[in-house]
């Protein structure tokens, strides 16, 4: 296998660890206003994220980084293309960010009602800018023979791109549902199984839609030789079985399967762009692929043998985190952190 | 204004807010280790209550720097597209080393440390807070590594008009990097120790009951600490002129505001009116042979002036203008030098203080220590601006200009939109973060923690 390759699913390996682990994070995040009645409990809610949400976010930026060390054209002609979408993002990820350390600084109700929409904002917003940038690349965008995107941020809120946008929320919503009702304090977590199975007709629903337009409008579930038919198929029954474990109370069941989804789902939308990354609907020349993206062998080289001490590393470290803080947070004042 | 000029400032503006917020955290991060060490070491509680109570001013401090910092790992696709092409090979990699290697480390051992008091054992604990200082200045490491390839270009070849790495090892022992480097950690070192002392301040002039233990014995560390961390601040500071002259002269006499060369022994200009446009100064302050003291440490040698370097610059890579902007790197660099040695002085009678025992009578000098607080601010401000306009027309040294780096596909509205979205977004965090920081750092300490 080429090193170009290996790079292509380290990427690959880290979107998907994004998408999984902040996708619960984010949907904690927008449900925490309404899930949480008083304070108190918004705090609770806002704890069973508290340790770990940092290190979530941590992988978004590994996979920035990680994108420009392997594919600088792909970081330099997404990241300069998508440009005020990506400025949305950080300003949303800039306030999600401190007010998790800000809310609790000042014992007042507006200065924490402030913060809190700021949590929820911050959180509902990069889901839905992460699903419009996902669209965008299965579908293609019209990216010029100098390998630049010209066309500015409308014509990337098109509806199959916003289509994506509601899918993601959807997905993350019901996600970070069956996250709450496992780490929760009770009376909290039997709102989110609620909460868990009204987010997961909706998501049903909408990836229905988007997949079957995803098979018209693009070549992701049929190119050959390589496609993503496979995995989004794992991933549909994967979300149907989600809804049967939600029903039937099996939370830890129900949440491990809507991770399933979720991972699956983002296999297939690399899958099926491989080998390119990101698509020019112009001309098929102008893609940019493993190969003319990519940097040079010995830069990959080099990053390779780094990625393959330390990501292990990585991984037992944040998993040892999860287990040091796997039980759920009790709604008792005195055990709350701020 | 075009995307190019508004990208610049979006950059500085951005780059800015976040150096105002990286240096406490390096800093802070390893005191407030040094004090669980002591905690654990002795089982004395004062030294858990310093960590508790300085450890609100720090996590106040590092969200903010954490969310200031992903701007920056954005920015170059964003608004630097033709740099990131360009450099995308070398610079990429020290990039992703540092999320791998640092960012990883920090952001999950900080969680561990908030919510770990009451779940991990002490000495588990303890590593925690050592794993993250250690984290936030690897981080410093690999970005500044990634920089150092901007300053000084090393190994590297340029194949299809685009910079490729060719050794991995040269770029990490860049000759230029240990400057940077300790630059930076001694500069986060005195920031901490100036913020702690400061607030000490605070509470030994209001001089109550009980709390004071917390705040003497505080007072103490950060003025040891203040002293070693502005010490070794001015020391790499002067090794770091001196490795200049050598490999980049033109740094040199910018920041010096040398027009015309001078042999065989070069004057120091303490201050001067600079025109740029004639490429003079029709005032200036001069100590005779002082700049050859500070550049060779002997009252000869001479310094070649902005006018050769420049006609040197044209010959070796064509047209155009190579001179940086010599007012900004000019006074840039005096007020830094200046607040420099202005802190080593409040530093070394901070120390002194509790020797001669005047702790509670030298009112004035705790007063003093207040406004002090700003002081590591406008050098790390000052100092930041200097490396990067002092590199100037160029974006990496001899290889990119500036120019060639910015996205040929952002239009003015969009990075004028961003810009301003910045500026207000980013101004209001720094100016909400700095007063929680205040109130943290005034707070009477709690007695008994909440959290525990």
């Amino acid at each position: 296998m080429s090193l170009n390759t290996v790079w292509f699913i380290l990427v690959a390996i880290l979107f998907t660890g994004f998408f999984f682990l902040e996708g619960f994070d984010y949907g904690v995040g927008m449900l925490m206003p309404f899930l949480g009645r008083d304070d108190m409990e918004r705090r609770s809610i806002i704890n069973t994220i508290g340790p770990v949400w940092d290190g979530n976010e941590v992988w978004m930026i590994t996979a920035g980084g990680a994108l420009f060390a392997s594919f600088p054209q792909v970081y330099a002609t997404l990241f300069s293309g998508f440009y005020l979408a990506l400025i949305l993002m950080l300003v949303a990820l800039i306030l999600r960010g401190v007010a998790f350390e800000f809310r609790g600084k000042r014992d007042d109700k507006g200065w924490r009602t402030l913060w809190d929409w700021a949590i929820f904002t911050g959180s509902l917003l990069p889901a839905l800018l992460w699903g419009v940038t996902v669209a965008n690349l299965m579908r293609g965008f019209a990216i010029q023979q100098d390998m630049n995107y010209y066309g500015g941020l409308l014509p990337l809120l098109n509806p199959y791109a916003l289509l994506g946008g509601l899918v993601f929320i959807a997905l993350f919503l019901f996600h970070g549902a069956n996250f709450l009702t496992l780490k929760a304090p009770d009376e909290i977590a039997l709102r989110a199984r609620k909460v868990a199975w009204t987010a997961w007709i909706i998501a049903t629903g909408l990836t229905v839609a988007f997949l079957l337009w995803t098979f018209f409008a693009t070549d992701i579930l049929t190119k050959s030789p390589l496609n993503g038919l496979i995995p989004a198929i794992v991933a549909a029954i994967a979300l149907l079985v989600t809804g049967w474990l939600i029903r039937s109370g099996k939370s830890g069941w129900a949440f491990v399967a809507g991770a399933s989804t979720i991972v699956f789902a983002t296999v297939m939308v690399f899958m099926g762009l491989y080998p390119r990354i990101l698509i020019s609907t112009l001309n098929p020349d102008w893609n940019l692929t493993i190969t003319n993206a990519a940097s040079s062998p010995y830069t990959l080289k080099v990053m390779t043998i780094v990625a393959a001490i330390f990501v292990p590393i990585v991984l037992a470290y944040q998993g040892w985190t999860y287990w040091v803080f796997r039980k759920r947070v009790e709604a008792r004042p005195e055990k709350l952190t701020y | 204004m075009d995307s190019l000029i508004l990208s610049r400032w979006q950059f500085a503006v951005t780059t800015i807010f976040h150096f105002f917020l990286v240096p406490l955290t390096l800093g802070l991060s390893i005191l407030l280790a040094v004090f669980e060490s002591m905690y654990v070491a002795t089982g004395d509680e004062t030294y858990k209550r310093m960590v508790r109570f300085w450890g609100k001013v720090f996590l106040i401090n590092f969200a903010a720097g954490v969310v200031t910092g992903i701007v920056q790992e954005f920015h170059f696709g964003m608004n630097w597209s033709g740099y990131a092409r360009f450099m995308g090979d070398i610079f990429g990699a020290p990039l992703a080393i540092e999320a791998l290697l640092a960012f990883y480390l920090e952001s999950t051992f900080i969680g561990l440390w908030v919510f770990g008091w009451d779940r991990l054992s002490k000495k588990l604990h303890l590593a925690t807070i050592w794993l993250v200082a250690i984290a936030s200045n690897l981080s410093a490491l690999w970005i500044l590594i990634a920089n150092s390839f901007m300053q000084n270009p090393v190994g590297y070849a340029i194949e299809n008009g685009r910079a490729v790495m060719t050794s991995f090892w040269a770029l990490v022992t860049n000759p230029n990097l240990p400057y940077q480097f300790l630059h930076v950690l001694a500069d986060g070192i005195t920031t901490a120790g100036f913020i702690v002392l400061g607030f000490c301040a605070w509470h030994l002039l209001k001089n109550k009951e009980g709390e004071l233990a917390l705040f003497q014995r505080s007072f103490k560390w950060a003025a040891i600490y203040a002293l070693i961390g502005v010490v070794a601040v001015i020391l790499v500071g002067d090794a770091q002129g001196k490795y200049l002259e050598k490999v980049q002269p033109m740094k040199i006499s910018a920041a010096e505001a040398i027009w015309q060369n001078e042999s065989p022994a070069a004057d120091f200009v303490v201050v001067a009116s600079i025109d740029q446009k004639n490429e003079d100064n029709p005032f200036e302050v001069r100590v005779p042979k002082a700049l050859s003291f500070l550049l060779y440490s002997k009252f000869e040698g001479g310094v070649e002036g902005l006018k050769d370097l420049q006609a040197e610059a044209v010959a070796k890579y064509g047209p155009g203008n190579y001179i940086p902007p010599v007012a900004i790197t000019f006074w840039t660099f005096r007020i830094m030098v200046g607040v420099g040695f202005l802190m080593a002085l409040l530093a070394l009678l901070a120390i002194l203080k509790p020797v001669i025992k005047v702790l509670n009578k030298n009112l004035l000098f705790l007063k003093i220590l207040l406004p002090a607080m700003a002081l590591p601010y406008i050098a790390s401000t000052c100092g930041w601006i200097l490396t990067e306009e002092d590199r100037q027309p160029w974006i990496v040294y001899g290889l990119q200009k500036t120019q060639q780096a910015v996205s040929p596909n952002l239009t003015t509205g969009d990075v004028l939109f961003s810009l301003v979205l910045f500026i207000v977004l980013l101004g209001a965090l720094i100016a909400v973060t700095a007063r929680l920081i205040y109130r943290a750092g005034i707070a009477e300490p709690k007695v008994e923690e909440t959290a525990e």
